[in-house]
């Protein structure tokens, strides 16, 4: 399969990539990884007429602690992320998320940028950064602005960023002494979950929030309350498909996910202690 | 060269070097695997413009001029880690650069690595020894 024609600008900096972002508007798409974009294009069901290539950024990538949070560059590899000593202490949960994604070849393409830039729901990567209440940072013409991760996925595959604007940094506040979990349930080793979920629970606060249970990746702000008003693992879990609008595929109805749903949040409690 | 030109298309049309295969041409099944600067990669989901430039080692480069073979695939050999072959050189790829990455491997850490590569013959079980031969565990 070959995607449809386009014209290929390969950028050597931010102020390169926006440049051909202003001049090219929605013609243009970038391309980090191509993980996710390019067997959308290979199946014809995205047909840029420009690919910005970015992968050469390389001062956009890097993994730094500053003030208390871990500050990712935007094209930092999954296999980067995976093994990283200063995630893995601080966010355990982003690395082991990251370590669930496809497989060593794609984790060696593949970047957190790309993958949250996708906006897809049944990403694992979205979820441990819902948990861990991340900021995404897009640079744009007018400069940079923070976004908290809740007011970043605006819908099926559509994120807040602008034509104009590329994802640069995400930033995720360090909670090494947080217990975690990342649950996800799926047929075979390298597939997407059919559900999953991502535990966070750090001195009586939590953070929890499901994969491929929404249109977009979906915080379970009910488990959170109810933890937070002191209910158990087992009572806090069942209200894990509250609010959730999964869809019905060949792998899955909607009540078996909402089952796995409540499933997954418990043994995820249960693992981190709760 | 037009841009949508894929790596492994690249690699099979243009440079003529047909070890490399396309299994699913989906980034699922792994027989298209390559090292792209020493990492592997599914050449079905880089475009060839992409690497303009960079290092690209497929199974025709793996073994030594003098045709000594690579320990992975001296392993392979020695553990009969194939039946059809078809998945062989992105597997052989695929566990050359695991090894790379990681020298004490469990069987486990192996089975677990090789997610991304599919053999519907063997079901895995001489690969996965031929790996922990190389690797030393």
């Amino acid at each position: 399969m070959i995607p449809a024609n386009f014209d290929y600008l390969r950028v050597d900096s931010v102020e390169g990539a926006l440049n051909a972002l202003q001049e090219h508007g929605d013609e243009a798409k970038l391309i980090a990884g191509g993980h996710s974009l390019l067997p959308l294009m290979k199946f014809r069901l995205s047909a840029p007429a420009y690919l910005v290539d970015i992968n050469r950024l390389d001062d956009l990538k890097y993994v730094r602690e500053e003030n208390s949070h871990l500050v990712i560059g935007a094209l930092t590899r999954h296999s980067d992320i995976e093994t990283n000593p200063l995630i893995k202490e601080n966010a355990g949960l982003l690395a082991s998320a990251t370590h669930h994604v496809g497989d060593p070849q794609v984790r060696h393409r593949g970047t957190i940028g790309g993958a949250i830039a996708h906006g897809d729901p049944a990403s694992d990567i979205p979820s441990a950064l819902l948990a861990l209440n991340a900021t995404v940072v897009v640079t744009g013409p007018e400069g940079a602005r923070e976004i908290p991760i809740d007011d970043f996925f605006v819908g099926f595959l559509e994120t807040d960023l602008k034509d104009d604007e590329m994802l640069t940094q995400i930033k995720v506040p360090c909670v090494p002494d947080a217990k975690w979990s990342f649950q996800k349930f799926n047929r075979r080793a390298q597939d997407w979950a059919i559900v999953g979920a991502s535990i966070l629970v750090n001195n009586g606060q939590s953070g929890i929030s499901l994969v491929n249970m929404h249109s977009t990746p979906f915080r379970a702000s009910a488990v959170e309350e109810a933890i937070a008003s002191g209910a158990n693992a087992v009572e806090a879990s069942e209200q894990a498909a509250i609010g959730t609008e999964p869809t019905s595929d060949i792998n899955a109805s909607v009540e078996y996910r909402k089952h796995l749903a409540r499933v997954l949040v418990k043994r995820g409690l249960e693992e981190a202690g709760l | 060269m037009e841009p949508r030109t894929l790596l492994v298309q690249y690699i099979r049309e243009s440079a003529g070097l047909t070890g490399t295969n396309i299994g699913c041409d989906t980034s699922s099944c792994g027989a298209c695997t390559v090292h792209l600067n020493g990492e592997s990669v599914k050449s079905c989901t880089v475009l060839a413009a992409q690497v303009d430039g960079m290092e690209i080692t497929t199974i025709e480069g793996l073994a030594q001029a003098d045709g000594t073979l690579h320990p992975m695939q001296q392993a392979f050999h020695e553990c009969h880690a194939l039946q059809c072959g078809y998945c062989t050189p992105g597997m052989v790829m695929a566990c050359a650069s695991l090894v790379e990455e990681n020298q004490n491997l469990t069987e486990n850490e192996v089975r677990e690595g090789l997610e991304g590569n599919l053999c519907r013959c063997t079901g895995y079980h001489n690969i996965v020894k031929a790996v922990l031969e190389v690797s030393g565990a």
